[in-house]
This record gives structure tokens, sequence and C-alpha cells, in this order.
């Protein structure tokens, strides 16, 4: 909601001591549950996220098979314990609708086509949340499917931007994103230079939205430096454990 | 699914082969909407109604009026809540059952509009601070699903809670048939649709543009002129600089629709 009731920024600097263009630090690990196909572990700010690939596997119900190409399946949930008031565990409205939206952001980067008639399954909890968990478990999430060994034309990183004090802003911590004045959540592919994911709410000009789509990217791409980092890690470690057998 | 899927492929095909010699089925341009028409106080028994028809699309959307309990945050605060029933009475492709991504979505982004947008003054909704609220509810209900069933439910949605009546309260009582007055409103967000088919884009898809388009766009504009939501649907993709275009575009086009509302 656009309100500007609390202060948030101090001399040009965040409250968390942060330069507006500055995300809070983040650690990736693929390869987290040994039993999933692929996974992914994040840690972001506060949150942490935990992100399992199933598949591709035989699709139910029948009716969501598709003769051409695997359904992309994301499920986005938090878990009860992650929030102040706990956390329905039924899945609520913002859930649907974030999972939703979130596979759809993924569905272009995999090469579905190579496997019809199969769901390739993704489901990403949040464990621990601090403004942010959307984005956090959307960048899990491709990590994830990457460690399954799942063909795909890029990663998708995600990362959202705002405004808070009409000064649009990097990475909002759980007080910007409470007490700011818009919040902008994008997904990116940057092979193709194309936004996969985009929602907004709060009040922005259409320029402050150009500036903040912009510096969206550019955090998307400090993301994806992390994602690339996290598989690379992942791959040295087999590689090590090769070589040892 | 599969017989479904191919018939929209060949659709498919022909409006994509329509839209690069820059025609659309029905003839329209690609920036231009189709003509909306605004019923309002069309029910009866709901506080506050409007029936819309953009092009073949028809929704109906009703306000009704009820005591609440405040959230703890803002004890002082009326609370709005939108729903939206996708029923198979719109359409085949509608289907019953519990609410599932798509009708969430849409409900959702039409929420978000307008809340966002402050449009009402839920300040002035409290009758007991902490313990007791007016809750109003916004539920739309399409009736004949012709494509972009968001941008007509937005305009139902605000048209109904433009005309919406608080009803008297009095011990502890709804009286539905006496009214203590308008609901509090200001502004009139505005949304519009895009769809990306291909690499053309068209503001308000009509059926079998929507069916064949590769990603969405709904960009919500509040009073000033400025975005106060927007949301990406769809597993295609959007250019940076498509973005910022369609924004411009939405600014372009909302003060008509928003003229519309408010001449009612």
């Amino acid at each position: 909601m656009a309100k500007k009731t609390k202060k948030l920024m101090k001399k040009g600097k965040r409250l968390d001591g942060r330069k507006p263009d500055e995300m809070r630090p983040i650690k990736i690990k693929a390869g987290y549950v040994k039993r999933a196909d692929g996974s992914a572990y994040i840690e972001w700010g506060g949150n942490k996220v935990v992100a399992s690939v199933h598949g591709p596997r035989t699709c139910y119900p029948r009716h969501e098979r598709s003769p051409y190409k695997a359904r992309i399946q994301f499920k986005y949930k938090l878990a009860p314990f992650s929030v102040d008031d706990r956390a329905n565990p039924a899945p609520s409205r913002r859930d649907k609708e974030i999972s939703k939206v979130s596979s759809e952001a993924l569905e272009k980067a995999v090469f579905t086509e190579y496997y019809p008639k199969t769901t390739i399954d993704i489901y990403a909890t949040v464990i621990e949340a601090a403004a942010g968990t959307r984005v956090a478990a959307l960048s899990a999430a491709s990590v994830a499917l990457a460690d399954a060994g799942i063909p795909m034309r890029d990663l998708v990183p995600a990362c959202a931007t705002g405004k808070i004090e009409d000064t649009v802003v990097l990475d909002l911590n759980k007080d910007e994103d409470q007490e700011g004045q818009a919040d902008l959540p994008v997904a990116y592919l940057p092979h193709n230079d194309e936004i996969t994911l985009m929602q907004m709410d709060g009040d922005l000009t259409p320029e402050e939205y150009e500036e903040a789509l912009d510096l969206a990217v550019d955090g998307c791409m400090k993301v994806y430096e992390e994602q690339k980092r996290a598989l690379r890690e992942r791959y040295e470690h087999i590689e090590q454990e090769t070589e040892e057998e | 699914m599969s017989t479904d899927e191919l018939i929209w492929d060949v659709k498919k095909d022909r409006v994509l082969r329509e839209l690069k010699k820059g025609k659309r089925l029905d003839g329209r341009k690609k920036m231009e909407s189709r003509k909306v028409e605004i019923t309002p106080g069309f029910l009866g028994r709901a506080e506050g109604s409007a029936m819309v028809k953009l092009g073949n699309t028809r929704v109906v959307a009703g306000a009704k009026l009820g005591i609440g309990t405040p959230y703890p945050d803002s004890p002082e605060d009326g609370v709005l809540i939108t729903s939206i029933e996708l029923s198979p009475v719109a359409s085949p492709m509608f289907e019953t059952g519990p609410p599932r991504g798509k009708t969430v979505e849409a409900a959702r982004v039409i929420d978000r509009g307008i809340r966002e947008s402050n449009m009402v003054k839920t300040e002035e909704l409290c009758i007991e601070p902490g313990e007791k609220i007016w809750t109003v509810f916004v539920d739309i209900f399409p009736m004949d699903h012709d494509g972009n069933i968001i941008d007509a439910s937005a305009i139902a949605a605000v048209a109904a809670l433009k005309n919406a009546k608080i009803p008297k309260y009095e011990d502890e009582k709804i009286i539905r048939d006496e009214f203590q007055g308008k609901l509090p409103t200001r502004d009139t967000p505005v949304a519009k649709t895009f769809a990306k088919i291909g690499d053309e884009i068209v503001l308000d898809p009509e059926i079998y543009e929507e069916k064949s388009k590769d990603a969405r766009l709904t960009v919500y504009i509040n009073d000033k002129d400025n975005v106060c939501a927007s949301q990406k649907g769809g597993s295609g993709a959007f250019k940076r600089e498509e973005v910022n275009k369609l924004i411009k575009e939405a600014v372009k086009k909302a003060p008509e629709t928003r003229k519309q509302i408010e001449e009612l």
C-alpha cells in the first residue's frame, strides 16, 4: 500500500546500511535434497527457501497432459513457521497466484518440447521469510532444474525492486516492503534479454517504472552470477568424488 | 485437451498471419479497444452493481456490505475483498470446482488495482475501532467470455463500488433496504490488458487473440496517470522496451475509460 509513515532512508542510505542499488547477501547451494531429481537451497537476506524438482515424469491428471510438451508446474508455499503470524498450511490465494506466474516464468527457459506428455514439478517451500520470497523461490527453482539435468535455454534469475521515500531501490527488506511505496518483482531470461515474470503494486510514474525495471534486471544479473557459481560448485564437488573413487 | 489444442493452433496461425499484415480478425487497430457499455445498478439485491459489455464479453459485478472484524494491523480500516468466479456459464473453457491459478490470478490482479489506487476510503468504514468494521465484498461474475475478462471485470468492479451504498446499521443489525449514504470512494483505477502473439502486441484481446497469446500484460493506471499495479501472465516474455511502451500506451488509453465510468 502506498504509505509513507515510517522513515526508511537516512543520508541517502537505507536503514540497514545499504545503498539504493545494493542487494542483500545471497547464497545458493545446488543439490540440497538427495532424493529429488534436482534441488537447490537459497539464503537471501533473511529468506531461506528449499526447492526440489521431480521429473520429467508422467503427467497426472491426464487432461493436463500435452502431446507437444512437458507441463511445468511450480508450487510455491510458505511454511507455517516462516512468518510472524503462523501461516495456514493450506495453499492461500497468494500462493496460488505466485505458483501460476512463476510456472509461466520458468516455462520459457525449459526445452519442454523434449518431454511431451510429462510433467516437471518444482516444489519450493519458504522456511523463513523476509520480503522477496517469490523471487528467492524462483531463483532457487531454475538452479534446481539445472541440477536435475533438464535441458534449458538459460537460468531464470529473479529480483525485486521498489520505491521507498520516492527513491527506486533494489531488493526490498521486510520494513521497506511493508512501508514502501511500490514493489516490482521481476524474473529475467538473460539469454533472450526478456522479462518472464513481472508483478507490481504501489504507485510508480511511467519513468520510475522504467528505472525500477532496469534496476531489477541489474539485480537479476547479480543473482545470475550466484546461480552459476552454485552450479559450478556443485559440479566441482561431483568431479572430486569421481576422482576419489 | 489435445483436440482443443489443435484447434487453437490452427486459429493461432490465422490470427498471427493477419496480424503480420497489420490486421485483426475483427477489423480493429492493434491498439484499439472494443466498445465499452456500462449499466450501473444492474442488480436489485446488491448494495452496488454494474453490468459491463466489452465487445461481446459480458461481466456483472455486485458489491455486498457486511459487518466484519478489522485486521490487527489496521484496527480502524474497513476491509475490501474481491473475488471472481469463472463459471462454465461463460465459456466451455471454464470448469467447476475450487478456484485454480487462473481464477485466483484474475481476482488478485483486479483486487490489487483497486486496493493500490486507494479507491475505497476504507478509513471511513470503521464502526467500532478494533472491533467492528464494514467489509466490502466485490464479487465478479463473467457471463460471456469473449476475451479479456480482466479489463471488463475491472470496469465492472469499479463501477459497482462507485454506485454502492452503505446500509443502515442499528442495534447490531443491518437494515438492508435503508441506507446511510454512499460508499466513500476517490480514485477510478483503470486496467488495460495487452496480449503478445508472436512478436505482435494488441490491446484488449478478443477470445481468439487471447487463446493465441504467448504472454499477457495488465497495467493498472490510477488518477495521477501512474501505474498502481501490473502483472505479466502467460508462458511467453516481454522485452523491456515493450513493457515501457505498453505502460505509456495504457496511460494514454486509461482516461477515456475512466471518464466513461465517472460519467455514469
